[in-house]
């Protein structure tokens, strides 16, 4: 058995030294720094009633005997459910139509509309290659390319990290540009026009639904710079501190996201496309701090993130590692994450809009960019088997609390839940070896 | 000699705050430092899945790294 497992890695080094052409294919013993690590990690996400996914990650990554390290990553996920398509709850049944014009979805009264056609699945490549360029310079590329159904996105990255103070501090420079490309079922819709709903067999429908679309594509790119210091405290402490721009420009809405018009009694006249602006300049500040106690390690981390969509946002992630002995399993850990997160609304935001008010040029009334609390707590849990490889699982809890940002709710509207929490599991295997 | 005083009262200042006279550690003392859980994203593929469920739940993305696009998720 051990043996087959380790044929396993002998095996799938020699396929990747063939398929990248390296020239130490005859080398028989790998050495500690000549030699391939992989990761594989299998995680299931899945929302109470809404939305499932199962994404699975293979890393290869190989350490050269200069130090020059080369990473690879496929990463393949699947996507399906409902989600919420910015609507409110009404106490009647609603119709909405779907993204793609063929077809349409009831809602039952008190609920908040779904859209349960969401369904997608994605591939995506990442290559990095690292090197050290002198004694205290290290220079790092890499390339993205993600593919779904509907979405196409290609990235390139660079970084350089100077050591200094015997190799104590580092600063670490960074850009990257991502190019994306979105093509959703259905085409482009056009923002604060009415959803079509209606007969679909009408000899029209075809026509009058063309004409709530812009197009068949649209895209955005994103360009980021990150600052990074990096500062050894002590043999036990670590601290590093990021300051990153990130500016988007393009097509920045949801094309699958609606805004209830309401009267003055609450009850929805119509629904429009949303609008949001077509660029966003996000920047955020980190500070991580790592510390090794006798046994256990620390990691905590804070990033406040504020954007030019008046979003700000406060993070607060922590693990902490418990080496556990043999007690459960060779070299065992156990690992508690807790999680917080607190957002505030995007200036545009609106959960619905008021008939008697004139249009905003912005609008949008999803969730994501509405003030919001979320919390995380999980647990994993390694130990290593098969002579070294490591084995772990992780739980995790994810709850999120969408919160009123001061809205007045008219008539019907205070009957309805117009902020509902979602509650989400984070299953996850990962071997190493 | 009030630019002197200010002067005093600066160098101890930059010095405590940077912490030039004491940061760091001699090499023959990396032993904690060099174990792969303290380093700074000590499971990479945790943070890849953690990266992606977060962007496409949350308005805020990156911080550690990249934010980048990426996925149609947002």
């Amino acid at each position: 058995m051990k043996k087959e497992k380790l044929n396993i890695k002998a095996a799938l080094t020699l396929a990747t030294t063939a398929l990248l052409g390296c020239h130490n294919l005859a080398q028989a013993e790998p050495t500690e720094k000549d030699s391939w690590e992989f990761d594989a990690a299998f995680l299931f996400y899945s929302e109470v009633d809404r939305v499932s996914a199962g994404e699975a990650i293979f890393n290869a990554k190989k350490t050269f005997e200069d130090e020059d390290v080369l990473n690879l990553k496929l990463t393949i996920d699947a996507l399906t459910g409902a989600s919420a398509n910015g609507a409110v709850a009404q106490p009647t049944v609603q119709t909405f139509t779907r993204p793609s014009g063929n077809g349409q979805y009831q809602v039952e009264p008190g609920e908040t509309p779904l859209d349960d056609t969401f369904h997608d699945t994605r591939v995506q490549l990442n290559g990095q290659w690292t090197q050290p360029v002198s004694s205290n310079l290290t220079a790092s590329s890499g390339v993205h390319i993600s593919k779904e159904y509907d979405y196409l996105s290609l990235g390139l990255n660079g970084n350089l990290a100077v050591d200094f103070d015997r190799k104590n501090s580092t600063f670490l420079l960074g850009f990257s540009y991502f190019q994306d490309t979105f093509t959703p079922e259905g085409g482009i819709p056009n923002p604060l026009i009415s959803m079509l709903i209606g007969d679909r067999n009408a000899p029209t429908w075809d026509d009058d639904f063309a004409k709530t679309r812009l197009g068949s594509e649209d895209d955005k790119t994103t360009a980021d710079i990150l600052l990074g210091f990096t500062q050894v405290i002590n043999r036990r402490m670590l601290m590093q501190f990021n300051y990153s721009y990130s500016t988007v420009d393009g097509y920045l809405n949801d094309p699958f996201k609606i805004v209830s018009i309401v009267d003055i009694n609450g009850v929805t006249q119509d629904n429009i496309y949303e609008s949001r602006p077509d660029s966003r300049v996000k920047q955020s500040l980190y500070a991580q701090s790592m510390y090794h106690f006798d046994n256990v390690v620390l990691d905590v981390s804070y990033r406040y993130m504020w954007d030019d969509w008046e979003i700000e946002s406060h993070t607060i992630d922590s693990r902490f590692r418990i080496p556990m002995g043999d007690s459960l399993g060779k070299e065992s850990y156990l690992q508690p994450h807790f999680r917080f997160y607190q957002q505030s609304a995007a200036d545009f935001y609106r959960p619905f809009l008021l008939e008697e008010n004139a249009l905003p040029t912005f609008v949008s009334a999803d969730y994501r960019i509405g003030e919001m609390a979320a919390f995380t707590v999980g647990l994993k849990y390694g130990m290593l088997v098969n002579d070294g490889n490591e084995l772990a699982f992780r739980l995790e809890y994810y709850h999120q609390t969408p919160t009123d940002a001061g809205f007045e709710e008219p008539g019907v509207l205070n009957d309805v839940e117009l902020y509902p929490t979602i509650d989400a599991v984070i299953v996850q295997v990962t071997y190493s070896f | 000699m009030k630019t002197k005083f200010k002067l005093t009262l600066l160098v101890p200042l930059i010095v405590s705050a940077t912490g030039c006279a004491s940061l760091g550690v001699e090499p023959w003392e990396r032993d904690l430092l060099a174990k792969d859980e303290m380093s700074l994203n000590a499971s990479p593929v945790d943070s890849a899945l953690d990266d992606h469920i977060y962007f496409s739940k949350e308005a805020s993305s990156g911080g550690k790294s990249f934010g980048g696009g990426g996925c149609g998720c947002n």
